[in-house]
């Protein structure tokens, strides 16, 4: 019989308080506990970390690279330049702005 | 790692033209391909190969370097060996994860090294005889791995580059403690310096091996530096570690065991002599001193761990039938 799989998990890692987490990598696991506790053996000898996200892969929804130009295209800025600031002309006299 | 990845492949690509072309363009515009974006079947096998052969070398790695952990020399260099060897570990692990992101399970990865059918580097099926080894393996072969994983952080695949990175970050630590426990061998007694000297002597061609048949001999050399999933030619890599390495030999009085190695003043380069491929393919075929030991500990290790996966998953099962009930 073959031997049945354990779920994968995405690991999410805050060096310290004031950054947000980061996506490091994944890892197997059976539970979450587990997964948390190798996600700390595996992404974190280094001090890496002061706290750690685990969520189960299958549980992510994410955009089909397929369908990218439909998705982002209109938020391209060649398109809409006018949602930047460097668009605006400024008179040089009044500086910084 | 661990060019010896491509080893037998075939690169051929079987998509149309307009297909290729389209994946070509992107990775010359220097654009990453992520794991759910459309690429060829020879790439995506390509990558399932090389980087699981990648994972399985660090993972068999650990084989030789735990026959000395219980017989390191002092407690600071036996904390440093586990630490060495933890890394090993993870770095298989990071793999492993960045190659499923391909359609492959680990447990069919797994599958293919226990089996035989998987390949891995083969410096490891070399035996580790003295301490002295030990610190040869960190410094020489570690470096070696480091001159191939460097240029693989900027692949074209993304989630192999990042595992990249990390492995690289740490791997640094691996050659540095190695050199280290190496110039203290080589201030030491005589006999010590003797067994450095014999450690160098056994390693250094099979750590010359661990880039890859020469590129006159590697077919494969050419579409995967086009793939972007391989940036430097084997002999190429082989050429900087050998400059790298033969001043640091120089320096602890190590003399490189190659009889036609000479400085050629025009290319400011180590030439070395002939390298007996008769021997590496031999170990890459299985006939290496420890071919059938290093697969052997590796389907005792699977077998033996067997009730430890399925208990830890009988638990999961109930932990979650019990959190069902009472939500209910």
């Amino acid at each position: 019989m073959p031997e049945k799989t354990t779920p994968l998990y995405e690991v999410f890692l805050r060096p310290r308080n004031g950054l947000a987490h980061r996506h490091v990598g994944s890892l197997h696991a059976a539970d979450d506990v587990m997964a948390l506790q190798s996600a700390r053996d595996v992404y974190t000898r280094r001090g890496e970390a002061g706290s750690i996200w685990v969520v189960r892969s299958d549980s992510i929804i994410a955009t089909n690279p397929a369908d990218k130009d439909v998705d982002f295209a209109p938020s391209d800025p060649e398109h809409k330049p006018y949602r930047h600031p460097t668009f605006y002309k400024i008179p040089p006299e009044v500086g910084h702005m | 790692m661990y060019a010896q990845g491509l080893i037998g492949e075939k690169l051929e690509a079987t998509e149309d033209d307009a297909f290729l072309k389209r994946f070509q363009d992107r990775i010359d515009a220097g654009d990453i391909i992520e794991p759910m974006d459309e690429m060829p079947a020879a790439y995506r096998r390509t990558l399932i190969r090389q980087m699981s052969q990648h994972a399985h070398s660090e993972i068999v790695g650990m084989h030789p370097e735990g026959n000395w952990v219980t017989r390191a020399p002092t407690l600071r260099r036996k904390l440093q060996l586990l630490a060495k060897i933890q890394d090993e570990a993870g770095h298989g692990l990071y793999i492993y994860s960045a190659t499923e992101t391909l359609g492959v399970s680990r447990e069919e990865l797994v599958e293919q090294l226990l089996s035989g059918k998987a390949k891995y580097s083969s410096v490891f099926n070399y035996p580790t005889l003295t301490w002295a080894d030990i610190a040869v393996i960190g410094w020489l072969a570690d470096g070696a791995a480091i001159m191939n994983q460097i240029p693989l952080c900027r692949c074209s695949y993304g989630p192999y580059a990042r595992a990249m990175v990390l492995v690289c970050k740490e791997e640094s630590f691996h050659q540095r403690q190695g050199y280290e426990a190496m110039v203290a061998l080589m201030n030491g007694s005589p006999e010590q310096r003797r067994m450095g000297q014999d450690a160098v002597n056994r390693w250094w061609w099979p750590c010359l091996m661990m880039f890859g048949p020469s590129d006159t001999q590697s077919a494969n050399s050419a579409q995967g530096m086009k793939w972007k999933i391989k940036n430097f030619t084997n002999d190429g890599l082989r050429q900087k570690f050998i400059n790298a390495t033969v001043p640091q030999a120089q320096h602890i009085g190590i003399e490189i065991p190659d009889k036609g190695l000479h400085f050629d003043e025009e290319t400011k380069t180590w030439v070395h002599g002939e390298i007996d491929w008769e021997e590496f393919w031999r170990v890459v075929k299985g006939e290496g001193p420890c071919n059938r030991e290093r697969l052997a500990a590796r389907q005792e290790a699977a077998a033996e761990g067997a009730w430890v996966r399925e208990a830890m998953l009988a638990y999961a099962e109930k932990q979650e039938a019990r959190s069902t009930k009472t939500a209910a």
